[in-house]
Formats: C-alpha cells, structure tokens, sequence
C-alpha cells in the first residue's frame, strides 16, 4: 500500500493505471471463460473477486487519491469489478444448466419396463354384472333385495303356488336339508324374496333381487347346481302386461345396447300368471343373421333371438299368500339367469369358467362388467 | 309329446302348404314349447323295391347278402348285411345319388366282392326310428313307387315340451286343438268321432273305493292273438317314439296317443274275481312290468282282483296280468284317477310312465268312455275282436265355474280387447259362457280361477300385440346406506389387489378336520343335505375358508406362484337339524307361524374371507419381492373394516386354523367379527400352499351392524405441529398395541397421533423384555403447543404407558 499522500499531488497509482485494470479485467474474463465446470469457476472467482485480487487491491488504492481524483477513479474500478462478476454470473449460471442436462441425461430410463410389483385385483364378474343390473333398476325408482340361500319351503314353494305335488319338489330337481320333510331346501330360484318382500312391505313395492340360486344339476360346460338369478317385482295399482313388456324392453336396452328390444312367448310357471318367457333381440346380429347363411352369428345361432328369462303376472293365489288384496294391486315378476346373461354378453363358451375360480378368468373383467 | 303333423291335420283343417316348421311358430306363438321340428330330410332317389333274390356271401366273418331287387323298371344287384327279410319283401332302397339323414351319401360301389348298386335301409339310416340291426320291412306300397309317402318320409314331427298346465296337449286331441286355434280354422274332435260300441255281453264288475272318480271295464273275447298292428299305427307309434309291440298293445298306446286317456289291458283269462280300485293292504307287494317287485304305500292306489293288488293305478300295470302272445281275452280299463294321488306314487316308487305323466297333469275326465269305444272298435276290427259288456263307474263332480268381469283381460293385459272377443275365445277353447260365469271344459281341469282365463284370453290375442312404453318407474329412494356399505366391503378387497372367486358352499367333514378345527368348534356344527351331489361333501359351509383354500391350491396347481384371492357370501350356522313348519298357501300366516318358518332356518351370516400366498409384493427389475406375512392379513382386514367406517380392534388369539402365535382376533365394540394372521403350517401343508401362507375371514353382517355410513367431519388444526420420539421398554409378552392405546389415552386431546415406528428386542434391552419405539405428533386447535404443553403431553402419556410397567429406554 503507498502512504498517504499528503501534498495532494495528484500522482496515479500504478494499480489504478487504465491499462492496468484491462489488464486485469481481461485476464479475469479469460480465466471465467476457461473454467470448464463449477468447481474450477469457483477458483476462478477467487483468484479474481477475493480480498487479495488485484482489481480489490486497486479498489484500496482509491481511498489514497486526492477528492477530485476519486471519483473517475471508483467508477473505473467499479466499471471493471461489475464486469468481472457479470461474467461469473453468467457463466455459472451456464455451467449450472450444462450440469442440469448432463444429470438429467444421465437419468434417462427405459419407461417401457412393466411395473407389476403390487398385485391388482379384481370383481368376479357375476357379481359385478349383479351390480350393474341392480344399478339399472336402482335408476328407476326400485330397492334391491337379498335373501338367505337356505330357505323354509313355504317361500321357496308353497307361497309361490307351487303345490305339494309339483316335480319341482323333488330330490331330481331341489337340494333338500336334513330329511326331506325338514320344511327347509336351498332355494331354487330367487323368487322367495318375491315372497320375503311382500310381506315386509306395504304396495307399491318396486324391488329387484339379485342372488345365489341351487339346483341338482351336475356341473358341465352348460349347467352348474349353484348359479345366480336376478329377479325383478312391482306391484301396484294398475300394472299390466304392458308395463312388463315395457320395462323388460328398458332392461334389455339397458344391457344389450339402444333398441335392443325382447319378445314374450306364453309359458307356465305357477307363481305367475299369465306368464312368458323372455327372448331378447340378438344383439350381436339384430336379426340379421336370419336366413342369412352368408352371416350366420355365434351369439343367436342365426336365430334372430336368445332365451333370457322368464316373466308374467304375479298369480293372484301368491299375492293372497301375502295378505295383499289381488282386486287392488296387481303386480309382475320376471327373472333371469346371471351366468346366461353373462356368457352371452361376454361369449363365455363353458359354464366350468365361472365356477372355478381361476384368478386368470376373473382378472380378465377387471373391477366391473 | 311328439306329434306327427299329418296326425294333427287330419283333425284341425290347416291352410294348404302348412310345414312342421310354420305349425311350430305358431303353436309357440300360443305357448306351446315345441322344442324341435323333425323333417326327415333325404334327397334324391328312394323307392320301393321287392327282394326277388337272395345270395348267402358265406366267406365273411358276419353274413352278408347279395340281393336282387326289383325296382320297377330295373332289376338291382344289392350288397346287404340284415337277414331279417327273405324273397318276396317288399323293402325301401336308396339309389345312388340319394343323400340320407347326416348327409350320407349313397354311390354305386364295389363291395364284398360285388357291384352294390344302392342300399337296402333299416329304420335308423332313415331317420325313422333307432331300429337298426334289421331293414325295415314295408307292409304296404308298389315296387318302384317312391317310398318316402309309404315311410311318412314327407311328414314333419313336432316335439312339444308340455308345461303341467296342459295335460291336455299330451294327445294329438289336445295339439290339434291348439293348432286351430292358432290358425282360427275349424277343428274336429277325433272323440266325436268314435262310434258307440256295443255294451252288453259279459262284463267285469267295477268296485271303485278310492282314487279315481270314474272307472270303467270293457270285456273284449275271440281277441286273434297273431294279427299284426297295421302298417300306419306302427308309423305313428314310431313317429311319436313309442316301440310297436303287440297289437294289443299298440293298440292302447295308440288311443292314448290320440285321444290322451290312458288306457290298460289285462288278459281276462288272468283275473279272478271282480275288479277293486282300493288302498293296498298292509304290506301288500306287486311286481310291475318293469320286473320291480313293489312294496305298497298305504297312499298308493291299486287296482286288484281277488288275487291281490295287479296293477299300481295310473302307473303302471302288473305281470300276473300281463296281455301274452296267446291272450285271447281283454279287460279294457279307461279311467280318472286323482292327479295328486297318482303324482304322489310315481315320486314315491320313482317311476315315471307315459299313463302317470298324463294322469298327473290331469286328463279329459270325460274321455274314459270314448276312449274305451275307440280301443274297442280298433280290437273288432284289427284283431276280429267280439266286443263284450261295459262297466262304467261314474262319480264325477260337475266343473265348478268360474266368475270372470269381460274388462278383466283388457285390465291385466293393458290392451282393450273387446267383449265380444273375450267371449269367442274362451268358447274356442272349450268353455261355455253365460254373462259373466265361465264354465271350462273337462279337458282343462287347470281352469279354476279368473286369472287363468285372463291367460287363454291373453295368449290366443297374442302377446306380440302388447306395446312397449317407458318403464314401470318405482317409488325408491336409491341405494340404501347398507346397500352401498354392503358393496363397498364387497369390492374393497378387490381395490386392494385381491382377485374375487366364487367357490360351492358344500364341503366335508374332511375339509373341516384339515383345517384342524377342534371337536368342539362350532364351524363344525353344520347344515347337512339330505341329497349332496357328492357323498364327500354333504354339509353346507360353516366358513368360507374351505373354498377359498381349495381355491388357492386349485390356482397354485395351475402354475400361479403367488395367489391373492377373496371371496364372499353366505355360511350356515348353528344349526344341524332344519325343522320348519310349512304353513298352507293362500293366505297370510299368522306372525307366530312365520317366526315359527323362520326361526328354523340356520342363521346365514354374510362372511368374506381371504387367502394369501407367496410374495405380496413380487421381485422383478426393481429388485426382491416382499412375502406375505400375517400382518398383510391382519391389515387388509381392518382396511375392509375401514370402509364400512369401522375401526376394528386387534387382539392376539389362538385360533384354528391360523399359527397359534400369529393369529389375530377381530372385534368390533366387544365383539368378535373374525380373524386373520398367518395359517397354521399343518393347514398350509394339508392344502398344498407356499409356506406362510395366509388367511382372513370375518362376518360382514356384524360389521354392517356396527358401520357409521355418515362420518362426522374432523376439525382440521392449521397450528403447527409438535414431534416427539419415545422408546419405552416393556415386558416382551405385552401386546404393543395397549402401549400405543395407553399413550393415547394418557396424551390426551392435544396427542393427534401415536405410531409404532420399530420393535427391538436383543442384547440392549434386558431378558425377557423389549423395546417399542413411538413417534407422537401434538398439536392443538386454538394456538401453538409451548414448550410447557409439549412436555406435559409427553409426561402424562408415558405416565399411562408406564402403568403397563413401561419405562423409558436409557
């Protein structure tokens, strides 16, 4: 450091020299574009911003100036220092975005590695298009109903009209528990629940009974002894066969797609009366594959039509059973098979599939169907 | 039924050109279920031929013969391998060029040594009947005419699955009845068509007791023994698929056929005495035609003679009785037994007969005579039978009638139809109608309420008439909170990676033994079927655990390492021996009766249970899997709990079939709900699943009970938080989870949290204990937790824990 300078002979120091601080300031720019990464940058700042750098040493030199001469002095120096750490800015921030790329290339992965460390699951689909239907009719007003699988034999026959004598009632056709005369079977349809409704509640009743349903079949790739049902009731004031039809016709669209309509054929079940059975319009062909060889369709058997379920009036001898008056209410039933409905809509080809519990099977329709 | 369609037409007066198939859409239109529509479809050339001469190819391992045969214009050389017909015969030959039913075609071909220049058919290759180790020989027709008119090749036959409400229709009678209804054209009564018969002479005296409401005996004498049943009646027996078998035989079955009553004939030289129609006698035995010797049921109705019991009324016949090839005599029986009676016998023996299906569905209970006069007349004029004395018990009621308003179809169909249609429809079913009183015929004995005339009046308009409108809207309020509580524990598992079975509820004793269950579990009282499918598994399931093991095996068999699966449904217990009551139909019993129906029952909880084998988490580029352990277990439990809203509480059990030491019990507010944890190694290796496997079962019923479906909402403090960590020592016996519940507690309302973050238990900790370390989290509503706050939570919490004998690890 030189002494003061104490005559105010304006006398420049040799650090404060113009030529000296370009000097300066060009050998710091060079340093700050030859440093090639942070670290070497952060060197760089010290060699040429810290305390002993020269241009910090030229900034002390200018307390030793005359007052006239300070001025142009500490802009000069200012001028030179702001340049310099202008130029590390930037170049830091350079080097930091270079770095940035150079991690982010280095992470790149290969995406279309399958993550499949957590198992997913996944609905059976009888019970997820048991849902689903029971949504539909959830939509138009009705409740949905269960009930248990062993049932007394006075639900699961005598209410419904069907009479000691009936062939249903026997060991070809119906499980029965205990001994034969135990009064209890497992029910073989869900209509006791039609039964278990009416006399729970007061008319109007809308309800729809989704549920498990046991016969004396052996299993094969057509028939199984334990399958589902879904069963549908109103009665009210006034319903006709008309209402039936209508509401059948809403249930098929419902499933099967917009105009999907179904077709009632007189039949005989003794809980209903007049009854039906339920065709529905094949969905897959519309019809189209009738007398048509050149387009025959899987789904109909080039028949235009599929047995869906069967239907009817509430016999009025059931209602009696109920302690409903048949001169004010009149109601309709219908009922369908689940795994029928199933493996139509989903071309399911052997019953076996859907009574194995095969996790392969059931993963196939995922959370819904 | 099987009916043929030229049976049908001789008595309804079809439109020309009806095929069987047009006939069948309209029967169906109409409610019969005709299931299937024969047209016996052969193409090409099949004529009548004569045998002129026979060869004997006697070098063959079986006989063979090459035969002339004269076909009219040609003579053809015919390579055969039936001997049942000599020179002479008159026999069906199928020319080359023909195609026979299966698409068999027949060429010109040499054989055996010859040229067989077509084929001489049996009853099989025709499509005919299922005869087929003989041809079938012609009784009539002309040598080169074409055989298909002479077989009923061009005739159709309809099968008619008949519902038990139309006995009726298990008569060609009752098909043709209801094809001219279809068709609105006339239809001819083949009963009106029978001639009365003579009635005197000998007759077999009727002592009718019981079972029938009408009996009547027919004596038919100088019966020839040897004629043949003619060619047409053969046909149609063999049409409707019934064997040919004697004349006399044929010729009841051929009755029956037409006209629906039943009939029976005895050889008369074998009854003694006059004939009773009676309750068997005590321990009264009888062998039917089908060689069964019979013990009789005191409900059962016999028809016997001085001898005893010959014959199971409306089942079938006796062989004491038997008609021979030598019987000369006849006692024809055409009777009305009661339906349920004759229903009741054939369940009880197991015996069902062409007669007791149609006895059961109800016959015409005025065609017994009819019937006994057209058998009569086929005898005088088949068989040169003499006609002897009739008996005719007649104790029928009158048909009730029914009352019927004339708006009632137009009201349950919802279409108007008018009064004058109601009115001809039920006339042309048979019915007469005077105002508003319906009196069915005696052929419809389904007839006996107003609804079911409401179905004639229906099904004869035609449902197709009945439009579509908007649905039948229901007054519900949507899902129920249950219904949706119900599905969310349904499908919770499923969300968490769990894959959804359905498996039978029947198991065995078996199952229940290798879950371990010990003898006085009440899993093991079980529900047993009177009539399994399987003799291994007759009782009913008391837990879903069974299936769903067998279910994990079945998928672990078929290649899968690791298996997550669930079910749920209904079980059956406490209660071995089902004794319900069954109230009589018709009205509403009493509310004693009914609890009285239902408390019979099993209860039949809904329970959902899983099974978890292998790894939860699988190994792959990430790195290794992670195994299931019983806290997977234990943990999807209460996560399904947690969506009915529910909190379960979790206890250390012991409990089959689960490890004794790594079981959890379940509770819900002080009551037991399930279990879960890690299976019993026994159980695991008894059902051939990866070690460790695991397993939950709980009762969705219960929990539902308990379920909260509308939270209340918690106050969310936005103060900060406060952390603490504490490790506590404590004996190693003590369940961890009534430290953390102490500390709780103890912390009170400003402890948000507690959390068990690690467990050790080795040489820092003394013998017999370990150390469980905690992280609490405080925080309060209204300010930020002071120093002071924060350690007086701290102080109280470990205040409760130490009353456990919990201490601050050093």
């Amino acid at each position: 450091m030189s002494a003061p300078n104490k005559n105010f002979d304006p006398v420049m120091p040799a650090a404060l020299d113009p030529a000296n601080l370009q000097a300066n300031v060009d050998a710091a720019l060079a340093a700050i574009a030859g440093a090639e990464d942070l670290a070497t940058l952060k060197q760089v700042r010290l060699d040429h911003t810290s305390d002993r750098s020269p241009l910090a040493l030229a900034n002390r030199e200018i307390g030793a100036l005359p007052p006239s001469a300070k001025a142009d002095a500490g802009k000069a120096v200012g001028a030179a220092r702001g340049r310099v750490n202008q130029a590390l800015k930037a170049r830091e921030a350079e080097l930091k975005e270079a770095e940035r790329e150079r991690i982010l290339t280095a992470e790149r992965v290969d995406v279309t590695m399958v993550n499949d460390r957590e198992p997913v699951g996944a609905r059976h689909p009888i019970h997820s298009i048991s849902e689903h239907i029971a949504d539909a009719f959830v939509s138009i007003g009705y409740g949905v109903v269960e009930g248990p699988e062993l049932e007394s034999e006075w639900f699961n026959f005598d209410a419904l009209n069907i009479n000691r004598d009936h062939p249903a009632r026997t060991m070809q056709d119906t499980f029965f528990v205990g001994s034969a005369d135990s009064g209890a079977v497992l029910r073989t349809h869900t209509s006791p629940l039609q039964i278990r409704t009416l006399l729970d509640q007061a008319p109007p009743v809308y309800v729809v009974c989704p549920g498990r349903v046991y016969r004396t079949d052996e299993l094969d790739a057509t028939h199984t002894p334990v399958f589902h049902q879904v069963e549908g009731l109103a009665v009210d004031k006034g319903l006709s066969m008309v209402d039936l039809k209508s509401t059948l016709d809403w249930f098929a669209a419902t499933m099967f797609g917009e105009g999907i309509v179904t077709r009632l054929r007189p039949s005989y079940f003794p809980f209903t009366e007049p009854s039906a059975e339920v065709d529905l319009e094949c969905f897959a062909c519309r019809g189209e594959s009738v007398g048509n060889p050149d387009r025959p369709c899987r789904t109909c058997s080039s028949e235009g039509w599929i047995e869906w379920g069967g239907c009817g009036m509430v016999n009025p001898r059931v209602l009696q059973s109920c302690g409903i008056d048949p001169d004010e209410y009149t109601g309709f039933a219908f009922g369908m098979g689940i795994e029928r409905t199933l493996m139509f809509r989903h071309g399911i080809t052997d019953m076996r599939d859907l009574v194995e519990g095969d996790v392969r099977f059931t993963t196939a329709f995922g959370m819904d169907s | 039924m099987r009916a043929p369609l030229s049976w049908i037409k001789e008595y309804a007066a079809l439109p020309e050109g009806v095929t069987g198939r047009d006939l069948a859409e309209k029967l169906i239109g109409i409610g019969l279920e005709v299931e299937t529509v024969d047209e016996i479809s052969i193409s090409g050339p099949l004529l009548v031929g004569r045998v002129l001469e026979i060869e004997e190819l006697t070098e063959f391992k079986k006989p063979i013969r090459y035969c002339q045969v004269d076909l009219g214009g040609t003579v053809n050389g015919i390579i055969c391998g039936a001997t049942n017909f000599v020179v002479g015969d008159l026999v069906p030959v199928a020319l080359p060029g023909a195609v026979l039913p299966g698409g068999f075609e027949i060429s010109a071909r040499k054989t055996y040594g010859h040229i067989s220049d077509g084929m001489i058919c049996s009853g099989r290759e025709l499509g005919i009947n299922d005869e087929y180790d003989g041809i079938l020989v012609l009784t009539e027709g002309e040598v080169g005419q074409d055989a298909g008119p002479v077989l009923g090749l061009d005739d159709a036959v309809l099968d008619i699955a008949v519902t038990p409400d139309r006995g009726y229709c298990l008569s060609i009678r009752g098909i043709a009845r209801e094809a001219a209804l279809a068709y609105d054209v006339a239809f001819t009564d083949p009963a009106s068509l029978v001639p009365e018969m003579p009635s005197d002479g000998p007759v077999r005296e009727v002592d009718l007791q019981y079972g029938a409401d009408r009996f009547t005996t027919r004596v038919l004498t100088d019966v020839d023994p040897d004629a043949p049943s003619p060619a047409y009646m053969v046909r149609r027996l063999n049409q409707c698929g019934m064997r040919p078998v004697s004349l006399a035989v044929d010729i009841t079955n051929y009755v029956m056929l037409e006209l629906g009553q039943p009939l029976h004939a005895f050889d008369g030289t074998k009854l003694t005495g006059p004939i009773q129609v009676r309750r068997p006698r005590d321990g009264e035995e009888l062998e039917t035609l089908d060689h069964v010797d019979r013990v009789l049921d005191a409900a059962d109705v016999v028809i016997a003679d001085d001898s005893g019991a010959v014959a199971l009324a409306g089942v079938m016949g006796g062989l004491t009785t038997e008609i021979d090839e030598a019987s000369r005599s006849v006692v024809l029986e055409a009777a009305h037994f009661q339906p349920a009676l004759v229903a009741a016998t054939s369940r009880r023996h197991k015996l069902s007969s062409e007669a007791s299906r149609r006895f059961e569905r109800g016959i015409d209970s005025d065609v017994a005579l009819a019937a006994s006069n057209r058998a009569a007349q086929l005898f005088a004029a088949l068989a040169s039978a003499t006609v002897g004395g009739l008996v005719d018990v007649d104790r029928r009621e009158p048909i009730m009638s029914i009352e019927m308003a004339m708006d009632m179809p137009s009201r349950i169909v919802g279409v108007d139809i008018p009064e004058e249609t109601v009115r001809a429809i039920l006339a042309n079913i048979g019915c007469s109608v005077e105002g508003e009183t319906v009196t069915p015929p005696t052929w419809r004995p389904d007839l006996i309420a107003a609804i079911d005339l409401v179905e004639e009046v229906a099904r004869v308009v035609g449902y197709e008439k009945i439009p579509s409108r908007g649905p039948a809207m229901g007054t519900g309020l949507g899902l129920s909170d249950s219904d949706r509580l119900r599905r969310q524990l349904r499908r919770r598992p499923a969300e968490l990676g769990l894959i959804e079975v359905l498996s039978y509820p029947f198991v065995g004793e078996g199952e229940l033994d290798q879950l371990g269950l010990p003898a006085d579990d009440p899993r093991r009282v079980a529900v047993r079927l009177a009539n399994p499918l399987s003799d291994e598994q007759p009782l009913m399931r008391t837990s879903l655990l069974p299936g769903l093991l067998a279910g994990a095996r079945r998928n672990v068999g078929r290649g899968a390492e690791s298996v997550h699966i669930y079910e749920y449904g209904q079980v059956f217990r406490d209660v071995e021996t089902v004794d319900a009551p069954v109230a009589p139909a018709g009205s509403r019993p009493a509310d004693d009766v009914l609890d009285e129906m239902l408390s019979g029952l099993p209860r039949q909880p809904e329970h959902l249970g899983f099974v978890l084998c292998g790894d939860w988490s699988q190994a792959g580029w990430w790195g290794v899997g992670r195994p299931v352990d019983w806290s997977d277990a234990v943990r999807l439990a209460a996560l399904v709990a947690r969506a009915a809203g529910v909190e379960v509480e979790v206890a250390q059990d012991a409990h089959s079939p689960w490890h004794p030491g790594r079981c959890a019990r379940l509770s819900v507010a002080g009551q037991v709900i399930g279990h879960a944890g890690e299976l019993h190694p026994d159980v695991v290796a008894a059902f051939g699943l990866p070690v460790r496997s695991c397993a939950g079962e709980m009762d969705l019923s219960i929990l539902l009970d308990a379920a909260s479906p509308v939270a209340s909402a918690p106050r969310v403090s936005t103060f900060p938080v406060a952390k603490e960590d504490v490790a506590l020592v404590v004996d190693e016996g003590l369940a961890a989870d009534a430290v953390r519940e102490a500390l709780r507690s103890g912390g009170g309302s400003l402890l948000e949290s507690v959390r068990l973050f690690d467990v050790y238990s080795g040489p820092q900790v003394p013998e017999g204990k370990k150390s469980l370390a905690f992280s609490l989290r405080m925080r309060a509503d209204d300010r930020t937790l002071t120093d002071e706050d924060i350690a007086a939570v701290r102080e109280s919490a470990l205040a409760a824990a130490g009353e456990l004998g919990a201490t601050l690890r050093g």
